[in-house]
């Protein structure tokens, strides 16, 4: 009963303190202090939004699976391009626009799953490089499919998508996504993923369905990269295949591999930092992906793990260290 | 142009295509041989080598020597880039496990690509032409005696690189190390020393292949090594990884189906079509052609 209670406490305060962190941000925009820049800054955020899904759901694989991806920017058009084409053909039957960006939302989402299916069962037989390479492969699939049909615009951009991408939208998708992808890893689910991350083997022998928790996990990461890339569609209202190309990809893993592998905390703080930080520095534009691969290579060097390693940010335990601390003070006295 | 024709031209099209390929493809297949690990930057390599024929082969001209002999330099150049990586990069990370090497070498090739965007400018760069040969007509097809010059080069390169594995006691070193580190140490072999030559051989092919492929496709941009060196490492995995006939065998393999899917079933796809037979390779048969089946030790 007791644990009951503490769990409800804590999941109350994170909620707070993110309706909080919402106020806020929107107090900020509202209030006028960043005069014209609003909308620009406005559209960083957003950015942000759609970039902390899907970094946050390409850390399922790399940090909490153990396999690569390189090919998630794949996962995220085939999101992007389902969901644009869904709301070009509802744009006109009158559905409030909530509704339509949550219908995209899903569309693209359940899209991606079925691709993540499928790329899923390669891991039958495939690990480590190979399946990176596989990953990689399908990406150019994709883009070489989308290039060719039509109804993607065949090979030229794709525009006139209904802009849906409002920032207080994103950024409670984002409050749900990552709330899914954290109670799957703290689920009975993840941590069975993690016993295959730390050795297959010895899981499989404890009678873990290997493959099927491998494609379990390849399917929820495609789920949410899909849900990114609706998001990204209906920000951009426009877009050509090759803006998913293989740069896109490893630029998405940069970010997981720097936030720290395993760390949703990493992924969220790095993906915000990494996706505002050209914005911010627009002069340097052309030295972004330098100074990334520079910080990638002393990060590997140096400390593997990435900046946040498996550290998990939590508002309730930094509270009751707090408490603690205050608790001991008053016993020495 | 009638069927033949056309039928030789793409055969000779695809042999050319898969030559170029064969060659890039042994440079990873060595480094993969030896270290279990994907060298995402080879690629790049190829770019360097690129651009450093687009510099020196005005100079080259200048002082009044052949345009190929340019191609010394950029295996030179080459070299010093891939030995500059292992050394700098890889070595450090060597023993982390393949997903930090990976990664290392994913960081590798995104740093030499942009540094080369910033030193080189955006803008493709177009090679001057490096073999002034005449073509031959053969069926009715045009035979341009480069590419045959080309198909000759990697040919014969690759089978100098496999009696100097064979027989070569430097060879023998390489084909030790990969099989037991540690016996291969207390026989005298120096393994790092080993793995660094490896790096040079490779590097040095890239510059070869470089030269290949600019005779063909006279322009370099700096992004022209991941895609390239993508399909190479498909040619190197059709093949069997670690073996070198599997890289040649395999490389013409894939030369030969992109240009044929080119020119008879769907220009636009053939991408598609490559990066589907790699899948379908590795699900059938992950160790390639000629590649041994490793079981995996508990």
């Amino acid at each position: 009963m007791g644990k009951l209670k503490d769990k409800r406490w804590t999941y109350s305060i994170n909620f707070i303190a993110i309706c909080l962190l919402f106020i806020t941000i929107t107090a900020i925009f509202n209030s006028g202090v960043l005069g014209i820049r609003t909308t620009y800054i406005k559209g960083i955020a957003t950015t942000a939004c759609y970039t902390i899904i899907v970094v946050a759901s390409l850390n399922l694989l790399t940090g909490f699976m153990g396999e690569f991806s390189l090919g998630h920017a794949g996962f995220m058009s085939v999101g992007a391009y389902s969901s644009a084409i869904v709301t070009n053909m509802l744009s006109d039957k009158g559905i409030p626009d909530i509704l339509l960006f949550i219908i995209a939302l899903l569309v693209g989402g359940l899209a991606a799953a079925l691709t993540g299916v499928l790329v899923g069962i390669p891991t039958l037989r495939l690990r480590g490089d190979y399946l990176a390479i596989v990953t990689i492969a399908f990406a150019e699939i994709v883009r070489v499919t989308f290039c060719n049909l039509e109804i993607t615009g065949g090979g030229r951009t794709m525009s006139g998508i209904t802009k849906l991408s409002d920032f207080s939208w994103c950024f409670w998708a984002m409050v749900i996504c990552i709330t899914c992808m954290y109670m799957y890893v703290r689920s009975r689910f993840g941590r069975t993923v993690v016993a295959i991350r730390e050795d297959y083997i010895a899981a499989a022998a404890s009678g873990i369905n290997v493959t099927f928790y491998k494609v379990l996990t390849f399917t929820i990461s495609a789920f949410f990269a899909g849900i990114g890339g609706a998001m990204y569609a209906h920000y951009m209202t426009a877009m050509i295949p090759t803006n998913f190309n293989f740069s896109y990809s490893a630029e998405l893993l940069t970010e997981v591999i720097i936030g720290g592998t395993g760390s949703l905390t990493g992924s969220i703080i790095g993906a915000a930092f990494l996706s505002s930080l050209p914005e911010v520095m627009r002069q340097f534009a052309n030295y972004r992906m330098l100074v990334y691969s520079v910080v990638l290579l002393f990060v590997m060097i140096f400390k593997p793990s990435g900046i946040f390693g498996t550290y998990e940010f939590s508002l309730t335990g930094i509270f009751s260290k707090l408490f603690r601390k205050i608790k001991r003070r008053r016993f020495i006295r | 142009m009638s069927s033949t024709a056309l039928f030789v031209q793409s055969l000779v099209n695809g042999l050319n295509q898969g030559a170029i390929y064969a060659l890039i493809a042994l440079g990873y297949t060595m480094v993969y041989g030896i270290i279990r690990m994907i060298n995402f930057a080879h690629g790049d390599f190829i770019m360097v080598g690129s651009y450093t024929l687009f510099y020196t082969i005005p100079l080259m001209i200048n002082v009044g020597m052949p345009a190929w002999m340019s191609v010394l330099i950029a295996i030179v150049v080459c070299t010093v880039v891939g030995i500059t990586v292992e050394v700098v990069a890889y070595r450090p990370v060597r023993g982390a496990g393949s997903m930090t090497a990976l990664i290392t070498a994913l960081a590798m090739s995104l740093f030499l690509e942009n540094l080369a965007m910033i030193l080189f400018g955006a803008n493709p760069k177009s090679v001057p032409i490096i073999f002034n040969l005449p073509s031959v007509n053969i069926f009715g097809a045009k035979l341009q005696l480069n590419y045959v010059l080309t198909l000759g080069i990697g040919i014969v390169i690759m089978i100098a690189l496999q009696l100097f594995v064979k027989n070569a006691k430097l060879g023998k070193a390489m084909r030790a190390t990969p099989q037991d580190k540690e016996a291969a140490t207390l026989m005298g072999i120096n393994v790092n020393h080993i793995i660094t030559i490896t790096f040079g051989i490779g590097s040095a092919l890239a510059g070869v292949a470089a030269l290949m492929y600019c005779s063909t496709y006279p322009r370099c941009t700096t992004d022209m090594g991941s895609m390239m060196g993508l399909k190479a490492f498909i040619a190197a995995v059709f093949g069997g990884i670690g073996s070198i006939p599997g890289a040649m065998i395999g490389g013409l393999i894939v030369g030969l189906i992109e240009i044929f899917v080119k020119v008879y079933i769907a220009p636009g796809w053939y991408e598609a079509i490559t990066y589907s037979l790699l899948i379908f390779v590795l699900i059938i048969k992950p160790s390639g052609i000629l590649g041994k089946n490793i079981s995996e030790k508990v």
